[in-house]
């Protein structure tokens, strides 16, 4: 394969290994054999293979074998109201592998007025330094304006992003426009890139906030009373709309909600290329605890699209995800301690968002879906790892195991189970979303680049051993269908002859326009502009017209050509 | 199939027929003669009992027919009056009914002179209000209907209408005309004279206007002026809506006072036209919490105009300046975008929302789920959509794609009339209004070379009811009852005029309608009550039509004769709070009310926000617009905290260098409380 351009320095320090026994899992089917992986790739796969002596050798009897986790929806960097995550690129991606998670794509937030290369770099930077496995990086984009399209072009063509994450929430702050969106979109698509959507409605998320704050309400309850589902629903409807009309695929974060994953799979339904990505906390629990008289523990569930209240919310998105309504499951790790959160203590509204997940992520999926029997193995791996490999263009190198795919795999014990609990879990915050609850599927062992980083429950990680993996442009999975449509989407004109018929004339009726309109707003400027300039040079006949027995309302002066009223002339 | 039986009795019957100077399918794509319609069937009006000569004899007799228990779906009733159709007209203005001494037999006794107080008395008919259908006599004096009932004692000398068992329903009501809607200066070719004459010959005895004031316009001044102007044109009686153009702290004083004071209890808020009327979702939240307070239906106008904005441009770049423009801008997507967001928004406020102008498939599906949700939302389609489709503006004549242009546009799908139709006889939508707004062709032409410039709004006013019956009743989707809940009785619970319009009553206002399902016409520009050149629905066939109209108890059509006055239109101020739409909201309002939790206060550490964020990223380069908003109000709320110094129990957990974490003496404990 050619794309082995990464730190070959500290791959080659990968082990040798070969693993034996268990049952290869891929998106596609499963089979019996062993696999040797050597300098952080995979070798040979296969029964009886011939491998040098020396190498190590793991044990996978009994266990499946499948392609490490790739966590598609991360924050370990972003800040919030000037807090840094309490879990950063070394916490978070250690948490990651602990729970078989090989490749994390993090989220470059930059704040508006900032510059895309730089905050990409140092994104990049601070993760080179300090990732434990492989990620990549997605664009947040918090003022889309036309000045963007040069560094996003270079980021795109030379720096290996091709998503690029817009929010419809956050008004006055990260809000973007329908306009902005459609601009965007259409940039992105000539790119080549996913259009990444966080869906709420800001503009009512404001007014609720508003209303409620002058109610009384600032506890955490707030945040879900001020985020219902109908707004997050909405704004998936509406970002569903206008990725339509750009004809650009769109991939909509953090799918919270029953209507807002139907909304989706409708679209889907109707050919628009949308992809829907449930995440660890939808996937295992709901929003009754935002209620919850601690205050530290409602507070550690706010995050936006927040938790549904529906109990029932869980098992319907594991339903269809594992139909294939929605395709990636991620974490949307974003951790702040309970001090960080207490910030919001008197006002919900400044309760930094975001919940724990990256670690419990493959288990939840397992334990909720393939257990229940609602999914079977290679669907866990597709949703889990296959599907987002796809997406965003690092497939075959990740998310399967094959030769020459990237060594990031992990044996998968599915009898084992777990019980979380923030006392036992890898990540710095106190508090676990997820606490108490036990879930069935454990990953043993955790190869990543070729190196064992969890055996025996014992996790040997390496500060900034994890590389950038770069993304092309155009994922063949996304754009195949949007080349296509781009092709037949042609809209025609109908060629007419000329209209020459009477011509209502304007010019003199403008003065009728009513007493001018204030300084609030542009009215049409565009339209009275143009007017005059199209109709000015039309000519005027005296005298009696042939039309002039048809009754009109006085003041209108109709020009018409001299043969009258015919309302068209040439054109067959 | 009703259609395909139609066409296939009339070749069967009448082979003459489609020789005649028109040829008349029952679709309109079939003929191509719109290129031409200025004085192309100057009287031609056809004479079909001439065609069929020596087939008389084997139709039914006229009278026998009349006196039949209607049976819309009877063919042997209509077959007769297809050939009934093109009899000989004494106007040659009306197509309708054309039947002289033959419709309506007015055995009047004694005629008192045609006053004010006019005393009628319509016998033998069968009332169909939107609940039930009784046969009963109806007796009106003074513009209100006094009894009704068998046997009725009713003083001598006064005129009797013989309805011979036809249906006697109230009047049509037309919620959405705008017949005074200025664009760029020009009136449309119809103000409220003209308008309100077409509604009549229609059997539409009432409007309810759009005031369009520009932005920038006071609305009460707007209001007064549609007032003056319709108070001294209006042949029917009308009430107004109110178009806000803009949000502002003035216009909610006037609103106040219009909906207080002037009787007006529905505003037109716009999602779309870009920079012009569109209001943004901060905007409507605001504007639908208001209104709520008043108690008014907010109508929407769902379109999502930024998008259109941005289509238009890419459109009119593409070098397509023509009418087929409009439709290309306006996918129906983006209608059914801004129907759900609207709806959304509503649900928030919990407020009642009225769509107008529902014109596709999409966004019908989309009203009719959220009623299912439970939402207060009501669906208006308009004659247009549920007649026609967007087909036409493909058309090689300018001047007839032009005619469709309205917003929404119409859906190029030829399935989307009938869906509407359903949808409306199940329910789910609730009213037909017009939306009718007609320019002249040299208006229209404003935007011969770009299509933005097209005035929008199509013809209906007329059309309505009879389509209704066509495309609903008469195809066995709907049953008289539901026709007149669609047509008049939900719009008159709506907008708060029930019961004294939308029912025959005692005590009701005198608007009736002898309905006769059993006449045919064809619609036609030259032969329309309206002035337009252009009748979008040219060449369609139509069943039923209004035999007699009864506006403010006085006759004003009959037998194809209009008799309306100028200026006896009445406004009709309507009370806020209409309970068909408010009454669930104020329930909901009351257990809807959102409650807090209880707690202890939160008593743990609280993580200090450095008053100079340091994770801006440095100098933002020079291609960037550096943006107003950063994060900023956080400062104020927390700098307070009190800090303390040394050693903490929390010091062992590694953080960022540079965060500083505040703790209160109790250390780590979250939180206090029982």
């Amino acid at each position: 394969m050619a794309f082995q351009n990464k730190k070959s320095s500290v791959r080659a320090a990968g082990d040798r290994l070969i693993i034996k026994g268990g049952k290869i899992v891929n998106d596609d089917q499963s089979f019996y054999a062993d696999v040797y992986v050597e300098d952080g790739t995979i070798r040979q796969i296969g029964e009886n293979l011939i491998v040098p002596t020396g190498v190590k050798t793991v044990d996978a009897y009994g266990q499946l074998v499948i392609p490490g986790g790739v966590d598609a929806n991360t924050n370990l960097n972003a800040p919030q109201r000037g807090m840094n995550p309490a879990d950063d690129f070394y916490q978070g991606t250690r948490a990651a592998l602990s729970g078989g998670t090989t490749t994390i794509m993090d989220h470059v937030l930059v704040e508006p007025g900032a510059s895309l290369l730089t905050a990409f770099d140092q994104w990049r930077e601070t993760a080179e330094q300090r990732a434990c496995c492989d990620f990549s990086l997605h664009l947040d984009i918090t003022c889309w304006h036309e000045g963007l399209c040069e560094e996003l072009e270079t980021l795109i063509k030379d720096q290996g992003v091709n998503s690029v994450l817009f929010f419809m929430a956050y008004k006055d702050k990260y809000q973007s426009s329908d306009s902005q969106l459609y601009e965007a979109f259409g940039v992105l698509r000539d790119l080549g890139a996913i259009a990444q959507v966080h869906a709420e409605n800001g503009d009512i998320i404001d007014e609720e906030q508003k209303k409620l704050l002058f109610l009384g309400i600032t506890g955490p309850e707030g945040h879900i009373l001020s985020h219902p589902e109908e707004v997050e629903t909405e704004a998936v409807y509406r970002a569903v709309t206008i990725a339509k009309q750009a004809n650009c695929p769109l991939y909509v974060t953090k799918v919270m909600s029953k209507s807002a994953a139907d909304v989706i799979a409708k679209a889907r339904k109707k050919g628009i290329v949308v992809y829907g990505e449930p995440i660890t906390a939808s996937l295992a629990t709901d929003g009754s605890h935002y209620w919850s008289k601690d205050w530290a523990t409602a507070a550690a569930f706010v995050m936006s699209p927040p938790l549904n209240r529906d109990p029932s919310t869980p098992q319907y998105l594991t339903s269809l995800l594992a139909c294939g309504d929605l395709q990636v499951t991620s974490s949307a790790q974003a951790s702040f301690s309970t001090a960080q959160k207490a910030v919001g203590k008197d006002d919900f509204t400044l309760i930094p968002e975001g919940t724990n997940g990256i670690e419990e992520r493959m288990s939840v999926v397992w334990d909720r879906a393939v257990s229940t029997g609602k999914m079977d193995e290679n669907e866990f791996v597709a949703v889990t790892s296959t599907n987002a490999a796809k997406l965003f263009n690092i497939y075959p190198r990740k998310g399967r195991i094959a030769v020459g795919s990237d060594a990031d795999i992990v044996i998968w014990n599915p009898k084992e189970t777990r019980t979380v609990s923030a006392k036992t879990h890898n990540l710095m915050v106190e508090v676990n979303i997820l606490e108490g609850l036990e879930f069935q599927g454990v990953a043993s062992v955790v190869i990543s680049g070729g190196r064992v980083v969890l055996e025996d429950r014992k996790l040997n990680v390496t500060k900034g051993s994890g590389c950038f993996i770069p993304r092309k442009a155009f994922p063949d999975t996304v754009y195949k269908r949007i080349r296509a449509r781009s092709k037949m989407a042609e809209a025609r004109g109908v060629p007419r002859g000329n209209y020459d018929g009477p011509v209502h004339d304007v010019m003199s009726m403008t003065k009728l326009v009513p007493p001018t309109p204030t300084n609030r707003g542009p009215t049409c400027p565009k339209s009275q502009a143009s007017l005059r300039n199209l109709h000015q040079s039309g000519f005027t006949l005296a005298g009696t017209q042939i039309d002039d027995h048809i009754p009109r309302r006085s003041a209108q002066k109709i020009v018409a050509p001299p043969g009258g009223r015919s309302n068209i002339t040439s054109l067959s | 199939m009703s259609d395909c039986r139609r066409s296939w009795n009339r070749e069967d019957e009448l082979p003459v027929y489609l020789a005649g100077p028109i040829t008349t399918g029952p679709n309109q794509r079939k003929t191509g003669m719109f290129s031409s319609v200025e004085g192309a069937f100057e009287s031609k009006t056809i004479d079909f009992d001439n065609y069929a000569v020596g087939r008389k004899g084997s139709r039914t007799p006229r009278s026998g027919s009349r006196e039949r228990v209607l049976d819309a779906g009877d063919p042997v009733g209509k077959t007769s009056s297809e050939g009934r159709e093109g009899s000989p007209s004494d106007s040659p203005g009306d197509t309708d009914d054309a039947r002289p001494g033959v419709v309506v037999r007015f055995s009047s006794g004694k005629e008192s002179p045609n006053g004010e107080s006019e005393r009628l008395l319509i016998k033998g008919g069968r009332v169909v209000n939107d609940d039930q259908s009784l046969y009963a006599d109806v007796y009106i004096e003074n513009g209100l209907i006094k009894q009704v009932g068998e046997n009725l004692v009713v003083p001598g000398g006064i005129k009797v209408i013989e309805a011979n068992g036809r249906m006697v329903i109230p009047g049509g009501i037309d919620v959405n005309t705008r017949l005074m809607k200025s664009y760029l200066g020009t009136r449309p070719a119809e103000d409220f004279l003209q308008g309100t004459k077409a509604a009549l010959a229609g059997g539409t005895t009432m409007i309810i206007d759009h005031v369009t004031p520009e932005p920038g316009q006071s609305l009460l001044e707007a209001f007064e002026c549609w007032q003056e102007a319709a108070d001294k044109k209006a042949c029917c009686d009308y009430s107004l809506h109110v178009d806000i153009p803009q949000w502002n702290e003035m216009v909610k004083d006037e609103l106040e006072l219009l909906v207080q004071e002037k009787g007006i209890n529905s505003f037109q808020v716009y999602m779309a036209y870009k920079d012009k009327y569109q209001l943004s979702d901060s905007q409507l939240y605001e504007a639908f919490s208001f209104l709520k307070q008043l108690g008014a239906v907010v109508l929407v106008h769902a379109e999502n105009g930024d998008l259109i904005a941005q289509e238009q441009r890419k459109i009119l770049d593409m070098g397509i300046t023509g009418p087929e423009g409009h439709p290309l801008s306006r996918p129906e997507e983006l209608e059914a975008e801004a129907v759900f967001r609207a709806i959304t928004l509503g649900n928030r406020v919990n407020c009642p929302v009225y769509i107008t102008k529902v014109m596709s498939k999409s966004a019908a599906d989309t009203i009719a789920q959220a009623r299912r949700k439970g939402s207060v939302v009501f669906g208006e389609p308009i004659t247009a959509s549920l007649v026609t489709d967007g087909s036409h503006y493909w058309n090689k004549n300018w001047a007839k794609a032009a005619a469709y242009v309205t917003s929404p546009p119409l859906s190029p799908d030829p399935t989307t009339p009938d869906h509407l139709n359903t949808l409306l006889a199940c329910g789910d939508l609730q009213v037909v209004g017009s939306a009718h707004c007609a320019y002249s062709t040299s208006q229209k032409a404003i935007g011969r070379e770009d299509f933005t410039l097209i005035p929008e709004g199509t013809n209906g006013v007329e059309e309505r009811m009879a389509f209704v019956w066509d495309k609903a009743v008469a195809m066995g989707k709907m049953d008289e009852n539901q026709f007149v809940a669609v047509t008049s009785t939900n719009a008159a619970k709506i907008f708060n005029l029930y019961p004294r319009k939308g029912r025959i009553a005692v005590g009701s206002d005198a608007d009736v309608v002898i309905w006769d399902p059993d006449s045919s016409k064809t619609i036609t520009a030259k032969l329309q009550q309206s002035t337009s050149e252009y009748n979008i629905f040219e060449g369609l066939e139509c069943r039923g039509g209004p035999a007699l109209v009864l506006s403010q108890g006085r006759v004003v059509y009959e037998e194809g004769q209009l008799q309306a006055q100028q200026g006896t239109g009445r406004f009709i101020p309507r009370k806020h709070f209409p309970d068909y739409a408010y009454q669930r909201v104020k329930c909901r309002n009351q257990t809807k009310s959102q409650q807090g939790v209880t707690r202890g206060l939160y008593d743990g550490p609280v993580y200090d926000v450095d008053p100079a964020p340091k994770y801006i990223t440095p100098s933002p380069s020079a291609k960037t617009s550096p943006t107003s908003h950063q994060p900023a109000p956080i400062r104020n709320l927390h700098q307070s905290n009190f800090s303390l110094s040394g050693a903490q129990m929390d010091d062992y957990i590694p953080r960022r260098s540079g965060q500083r974490i505040v703790a209160p003496p109790g250390g780590r404990s979250n939180i206090s409380l029982g």
